[in-house]
């Protein structure tokens, strides 16, 4: 048995930070732009971390019993990846604005091989600027677009801002469900995040609201550069209904070599939560140097009867991902998704997958993993799926499929299947294929190109996957693919 | 016009010298047919023609349309015009037929210079194709050969080989594993492809398909070499006969 991975993020890409830097007038930590807090974590870091986002005393709180929870805790070290540890003091938890000194001053100076990347995924030329880093004001006009879009959003109730506006206009519906689902204490990872997190995103949709339209942080404008530890919630009441994008399909850099993200869904009765990621963070060289790690907690409590929550990634970077998008079916008749696309090329290692608790009555849930892997990488799949005893006649299928690309890597599959009541229903598939030379021959011998031979068996191979992106996700998804798996064949 | 022009070839698979010498020219409208007993090289020379790695040429010379053969990749082969009918077509799950048929037309388009095929003018062709190879729509949204019986992958490239409708046509023991029906469409789709512009190549162990497609030559290639050639009715001999007492003559 073999397979699987993903890896995560979510991030936004530089060129918000380019309108976040313009739109900062409005926020309330641009006195903190010049500051720069030495590297090294205490209680005294996290004291002046909240207060330099003059955080009410609750959240404070909330940071503090975080962080000495985490200070009791050690990393995890069941995954199947290997990294040296890491220093933890070395690390500084409040970021100072990027100097733009060291930015290159135009594309001319940026690395070609990054923008024949950006023009092989189709980035609109006046984006690519922007996502190399280059120092320029913000140079996409979608502020006006974006305007539109909020005021829109407002109209029908929807609330989607940052996590520290959210902070300051919505302290009670923060108060309610911020750790509800992913508790301060949850793992090593979460803790560390509950204790230094900077931002993220926020949205709410009041009972029975449809939201408009696809929501993305590509439009969350007035989030900070939060790469690091970055967090996300997000509320569907009674009857509402949201989809919501994550990432982008560009390859994004980042100084921070850690990040560790925390994203928590609570979904009310009849509600559905939509969650889309691509994630394409740098996933280090050739010769597998550098390379961000990607330890991610993201789970979704379908609190509601029939609501529910699907997750659907498709994980492309990172050196090292630990990722396991989860849903906690707690509901009667509530119905969880994970579909997954985790690639890993080089020596990039995966750990990740799902877990489904089943608590409510005739709960579903259904996972979909396809993983492939190529160079020397690693690509493990791990789920769990756990049937309480109170989760009378809940089913579950999960299917697991590997891809193997060249023979010096590894697929592995770790699944836990826990039924506590007889009346569970559970099926799981798995199977693990090898691109053969024969298969390329073929496509070859009817004019198709190796390249676009390899690229045809793979989105074959993640189609089931690709179905549930939305659309022009799906489409950015399939280039992504391709250009990871550059050079892998042959 | 001379559409392939085989010279001399001689072809190794590791140290193992396999073909020894093969000389054999296709005019445009003719139909030759290549055959021999079990290990005579017959497939090698479909590899070899087809571009594939593995099989290492150590003598001689392949023009197609005048140009060298040997220096171009397998798809520069295929978009050139040339296409191999597989003995044993590979399967390709996840890849929908429709999809491998419409990114292989649009290659060869693309080789011409021409633009991306319209997509209802494509489905329409392709399902009149499909009809007409006794086969389903539903083979289209099937994976390429998956779960095909063996039959049903030998129709299939018949089909891509009536919608590409190469200019030489190479197929590698098309009628292996076919039941009489099966034999008389795929049969018909070949005789439809032939043409005063086109060149088929027919490699078969049995005389039975050429009583379907009559074959303008008839080659019998043995230990690497062609030892005989003549007109259809050498295969008639052959069916007749046996190898042995042709080979006897021959040496």
């Amino acid at each position: 048995m073999t397979d699987r991975t993903a890896s995560p993020t979510i991030s936004d890409s530089q060129e918000i930070e380019h309108l976040v830097q313009r739109e900062y007038k409005y926020g309330f930590t641009t006195d903190i732009e010049q500051e720069i807090i030495p590297p090294g974590l205490n209680e005294a870091v996290i004291r002046l971390i909240s207060a330099k986002k003059n955080e009410p005393e609750f959240l404070l709180e909330w940071r503090l019993k975080a962080y000495r929870h985490w200070l009791t805790m050690t990393p995890p070290t069941w995954a199947h990846v290997h990294y040296p540890p890491i220093d933890y003091q070395a690390l500084s938890y409040f970021a100072a604005p990027k100097s733009r000194e060291n930015a290159p001053k135009s594309l001319d100076e940026v690395d070609p091989k990054l923008l024949e990347t950006y023009a092989k995924l189709g980035i609109p030329l006046h984006e690519r600027a922007a996502l190399a880093g280059v120092a320029v004001d913000a140079v996409f006009d979608s502020v006006s677009v974006t305007t539109t879009f909020r005021e829109k959003l407002a109209e029908a109730g929807v609330i989607f801002c940052s996590f520290s506006e959210a902070v300051h206009s919505h302290p009670e519906i923060i108060r309610q469900y911020l750790g509800t689902v992913v508790p301060a204490s949850d793992n090593y990872y979460a803790a560390l995040n509950s204790a230094v997190f900077s931002d993220g995103s926020f949205v709410f949709i009041p009972k029975g609201v449809r939201c408009p339209m696809e929501l993305s942080t590509y439009f969350r404008i007035n989030a900070r550069n939060t790469g690091q530890f970055e967090r996300t919630l997000i509320i569907a009441e009674e009857g509402a209904h949201v989809s919501y994008l994550e990432g982008c399909t560009a390859p994004q850099r980042d100084e921070n070599q850690l990040h560790a993200a925390v994203v928590e869904l609570i979904t009310l009765d009849d509600a559905t939560i939509k969650y889309s990621t691509v994630q394409n963070w740098y996933p280090g060289d050739e010769e597998g140097k550098g390379g961000i790690y990607n330890f991610v907690t993201k789970r979704g409590d379908a609190r509601g009867a029939r609501s529910k929550i699907t997750w659907t990634q498709v994980e492309a970077g990172s050196a090292i991902t630990w990722k396991y998008p989860s849903c906690i079916l707690r509901g009667d008749d509530s119905v969880g998704e994970f579909y997954s696309v985790a690639v890993s090329n080089n020596y990039q290692q995966v750990d990740s997958g799902t877990k489904m608790i089943h608590l409510g009555k005739r709960t579903r849930s259904t996972i979909v993993s396809k993983s492939i892997s190529a160079g020397r990488s690693q690509n493990s799949y791990r789920g769990l799926v756990h049937i309480a005893k109170s989760a009378d006649d809940a089913r579950n299928f999960t299917q697991c499929d590997a891809l193997l690309i060249g023979d010096r890597n590894g697929a592995h599959t770790f699944p836990y299947i826990e039924a506590k009541n007889p009346s569970a229903q559970i099926e799981h598939e798995a199977t693990t294929s090898k691109i053969s030379d024969d298969q390329i021959f073929y496509l070859q011998s009817r004019g198709i190109s190796e390249e676009n031979a390899t690229n045809m068996i793979v989105n074959g191979f993640c189609k089931d996957v690709f179905n549930e992106l939305p659309m022009e996700f799906a489409v950015e998804a399939q280039a992504l693919l391709a250009v990871s798996l550059e050079g892998s064949v042959g | 016009m001379k559409l392939l022009d085989i010279h001399n070839l001689h072809a190794k698979i590791g140290e193992k010298p396999i073909l020894r010498g093969i000389n054999l020219t296709v005019n445009a409208g003719e139909v030759h047919a290549i055959m021999g007993p079990n290990g005579s090289g017959k497939s090698t020379l479909c590899q070899v023609l087809g571009g594939r790695e593995g099989y290492e040429v150590t003598e001689g010379s392949v023009h197609f349309e005048g140009q060298d053969l040997l220096e171009r990749s397998t798809e520069e082969r295929a978009t050139a015009g040339l296409l191999l009918g597989f003995q044993h077509p590979v399967e390709i799950p996840g890849v929908k037929n429709i999809y491998l048929l419409k990114e292989a037309l649009n290659a060869q388009r693309a080789a011409q210079g021409l633009s991306e095929v319209d997509t209802f003018a494509f489905m329409k062709q392709v399902r009149e194709l499909t009809k007409s190879m006794g086969m389903d729509d539903a083979f289209l949204h099937r994976g390429v050969n998956d779960g095909f019986s063996g039959g049903e992958k030998k129709r299939n490239e018949i089909l891509q080989m009536l919608l590409l409708q190469p200019k030489l046509a190479l197929l590698d023991e098309t009628d292996s594993g076919l039941d009489i029906d099966a034999l008389k469409i795929v049969s018909e789709g070949i005789n439809r492809l032939r043409g005063s512009d086109r060149g088929i190549v027919l490699v078969t162990h049995y005389q039975r398909l050429l009583s379907y497609v009559e074959p303008d030559f008839v080659h019998i290639l043995y230990q690497g070499r062609i030892i005989k050639s003549g007109d259809k009715s050498l295969a008639l001999q052959l069916e007749a006969e046996g190898y042995q007492d042709i080979l006897d003559a021959a040496s």
